[in-house]
């Protein structure tokens, strides 16, 4: 066993932990604060149905987005969209046997080119943090490196993909001894492990930088609230208390 | 004392919105508005003065709040830099100030939250911009969350609709809580819970002007309507902003709701001791303080025995109305407390509880109870400005959206010559009159001209394209706003006023004594 391997499944091990509780404790801190007032931005769904409807519209189509910068949305969506197809991708890797939906020619394929969209709107999105004046004004360092941090992470994957091939079935078989709790040993592959070093790293701050986005959105109050005030009476435990 | 002179924005020809502005950082820095003495701060239970331990209490009270507002929470974590809100702000449109951006302001709270209750800002404050809370910084939220009108604009564009308003009522609160807060709006608050309005006018003041409008409206129309106050027994009881009372062009509306109740022949009352439907506790974030306040109208209406609870034309009256009456006070359905319970069996609930009167008037109009006739407006060519907190924060009718069409199709049926401004200015795109949110203040005269340049403009383009000699509004703030800022671009003050003023003038009083 070299001590790359055993760095890397350690790294990994600790990242994963970090990522899943972490993000545990945010959803549970989420979910266990009480939202006192009724507070949906219009245009507000009056029912249930609709307010599924509307965070599905959100979080799929990034719709608020689309209807207030279209170069955003564009960037934006690209890279979402192309993260999340070569995500799905990914899966391969992770399992035996692979889902057939995943081992499909055309999924592996558009997996591949999805990367290009990816790095795509992420150079975009960066671009505008230099170009356009007010966006320069409120980006902090962490912005900066996030972008940098994600853009490493596609362009070390495109370059196994399309400059120099890794040996994905010593990769599978690292992998799927991780999740095991066996260690394999790793392909001792620079690029490869550029790649694992820099997801681990994406995986560690997750749960304590603005990644929070990705569970903060299915949780704030102006979007997933129902427009009823006057049919159903809305109190939080703690106003409750006001009323003895 | 005479204000810092400051220029007037300039308004464009052919256009509707004016270009995003480069950043010109600091350029508001200065502006702020008068602190709160000691006096007025008890009285809403805050510290007179500033605390000497402030920053402690401070970080406190954030962590407080950050407990009881899941909105809160959420929005200090969630924000990503998209930039997609930076120009959606008016004030910021109007001022070029980069803090008058919605993620800016927000990140004024955001850093100080950083460094205080989260991991990276604890140990890499630099990387992620954290910052200690100091004097300065205290100062600016003074400045920046005074500059905010809580219209929601922002919220509406956020991909995670981040509402900058929970931002600025939360710092508000906070700022509140160690001592440092606005005399405008406490001390109107502090009149509303000692006398019961935010004009301080006691009941004989009271009912004295509504007996001198009885008798302007029988000398104009020969017919005796009743502004009666009061009054046990009464069908409907009428809450309304008090600025109705005495100021122009609100009393106009004042006279409209009259003609309406006495037309379609519903008996109706104003209460002396919950005479205000102005609410500014909502402003300060003080769910407390807006408890407060709201409490009045459940007893007024328990007093009076009434069976339903009407809301005049007050924008941010109606947004704590429609959406947290239920919640404070059980105005509403689906109550289970004692005191909610008892208003429910009180209440007819064929109608929504609370109303607003647009939605009475609407319904009136339709079952053909009241009749108008439209060209007595034939003066009038009307534009419609949607007021932020009914455009964004609340509803009317059944449908959603019903707060944008209501008021229109009343309008419409109240006049002939009706055109909206350009679609991305009105409806849940509107922007704010520059007035609201606690800001409509002499002190803050700057702030609120520069804030109303983008409702200037597109306002400009109807009356350059159309004619248009009147904006009907349902706010009393706007219409407060609008009769002082218009005349710094060179419109006439008289051309705003509320779609109640349009009734007023076109309603058939008929003869059902
Ligand atoms: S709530 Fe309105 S005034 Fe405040 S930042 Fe947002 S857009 Fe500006
Ligand atoms: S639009 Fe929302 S996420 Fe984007 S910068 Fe503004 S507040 Fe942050």
């Amino acid at each position: 066993m070299t001590t790359t391997t055993v760095f890397f499944a350690a790294l990994f091990y600790v990242a994963t932990a970090i990522l899943v509780l972490g993000l545990a404790r945010k959803i549970y801190q989420y979910a266990k604060t009480p939202a006192p007032l009724k507070i949906p931005t219009t245009p507000a769904p009056t029912t249930k149905a609709g307010v599924i409807m509307r965070m599905g519209r959100e979080v799929v189509l990034f719709e608020s987005l689309f209807k207030s910068n279209k170069w955003i949305w564009i960037f934006g969506w690209l890279f979402h969209v192309g993260l999340a197809v070569v995500l799905f991708r990914h899966l391969r890797y992770f399992q035996y046997p692979v889902w057939d939906i995943v081992s499909f020619e055309f999924v592996q394929a558009a997996g591949k080119y999805a990367s290009f969209a990816m790095v795509a709107g992420l150079i975009g999105l960066w671009a505008r943090r230099f170009l356009v004046d007010r966006v320069r004004y409120i980006t902090t360092l962490s912005d900066h490196l996030i972008l940098l941090l994600l853009i490493g992470i596609g362009l070390t994957g495109m370059g196994m993909t399309f400059v120099s091939h890794t040996d994905v079935v010593g990769l599978k078989i690292f992998m799927l001894g991780l999740m095991r709790f066996e260690i394999n040993p790793l392909p001792e592959d620079p690029l490869l492990m550029a790649h694992l070093a820099l997801v681990a790293t994406l995986m560690i701050i997750f749960p304590i930088s603005k990644l929070l986005h990705a569970p903060g959105v299915f949780f704030s109050p102006s979007r997933n609230q129902v427009d009823d005030p006057r049919e159903h009476r809305h109190l939080a435990p703690w106003a409750t208390e006001l009323e003895k | 004392m005479a204000g810092p002179t400051f220029e007037t924005p300039k308004l464009l020809d052919d256009t509707a919105t004016l270009p995003i502005p480069s950043v010109k950082p600091g350029a508001m820095q200065g502006v702020q508005s008068f602190i709160a003495g000691d006096k007025i701060q008890e009285q809403l239970g805050y510290p007179g003065e500033l605390l000497p331990n402030w920053k402690e209490r401070a970080i406190e009270r954030m962590g407080e709040l950050l407990q009881k507002y899941r909105g809160l929470q959420v929005f200090l974590d969630a924000c990503v830099h998209c930039g997609a809100c930076t120009d959606k702000c008016h004030y910021y449109l109007g001022t070029a100030d980069p803090n008058n951006m919605p993620v800016a302001r927000q990140e004024l709270v955001r850093k100080v939250y950083r460094r205080y209750f989260t991991f990276a800002g604890k140990y890499f404050p630099k990387l992620v911009g954290a910052i200690d809370l100091t004097e300065e910084v205290l100062d600016q939220w003074y400045s920046y969350f005074y500059q905010c009108s809580e219209c929601r604009r922002c919220s509406v564009y956020c991909p995670y609709g981040i509402d900058t308003a929970e931002i600025t009522m939360a710092a508000r609160e906070i700022m509140d809580s160690v001592g440092r807060g606005q005399k405008y709006s406490n001390e109107i608050l502090g009149k509303l819970h000692r006398i019961g309005n935010n004009l301080g006018l006691p009941g004989p003041a009271l009912e004295d002007t509504l007996a001198g409008l009885e008798e302007d409206i029988l000398a104009d129309t020969g017919v005796p309507v009743r502004l009666p106050i009061d009054q046990k027994g009464a069908e409907v009881l009428l809450v309304t902003p008090s600025a109705d009372f005495f100021s122009e062009p609100h009393v106009e509306s004042l006279i409209g709701y009259a003609k309406v109740f006495h037309a379609a022949g519903i008996s109706w009352t104003l209460s002396s001791t919950a005479s205000e439907a102005g609410n500014f506790g909502l402003f300060i974030g003080s769910y407390e303080n807006m408890r407060k306040a709201a409490l009045r109208i459940r007893e007024a209406a328990l007093e009076l025995g009434v069976k339903r609870i009407v809301v005049g034309e007050c924008g941010h009256a109606w947004r704590v109305a429609y959406s947290f009456w239920n919640t404070l006070i059980g105005v509403g359905a689906g109550a289970e407390d004692p005191f909610g319970k008892a208003l429910q069996q009180q209440l007819d609930h064929r109608y929504k509880q609370p109303s607003h009167i647009c939605e009475v008037t609407w319904d009136l109009i339709q079952k053909g109870a009241i009749k108008l006739d439209k060209s007595a407006n034939d003066h009038r060519i009307v534009t419609f400005h949607d007021s932020c907190n009914v455009a964004r924060a609340s509803r009317m009718g059944d449908i959603p959206g019903g707060q944008f069409i209501i008021p229109r199709e009343i309008i419409k049926a109240s006049c002939n010559h009706f055109y909206d401004m350009a679609p991305e200015t009105i409806y849940e795109g509107t922007f704010c009159c520059g007035g609201g949110g606690g800001l409509l203040t002499d002190d803050l005269m700057e702030v609120r001209v520069k804030g109303a340049l983008p409702r200037m403009q597109a306002l400009k383009q109807v009356v350059d394209d159309r004619k248009v000699n009147f904006m009907a509004t349902i706010c009393a703030i706007c219409k407060a706003q609008f009769t002082k800022v218009l005349p710094y671009y060179g419109f006439p003050m008289s051309m705003v006023g509320g779609v109640h003023q349009l009734v007023s003038t076109a309603i058939q009083l008929g003869s059902n004594e």
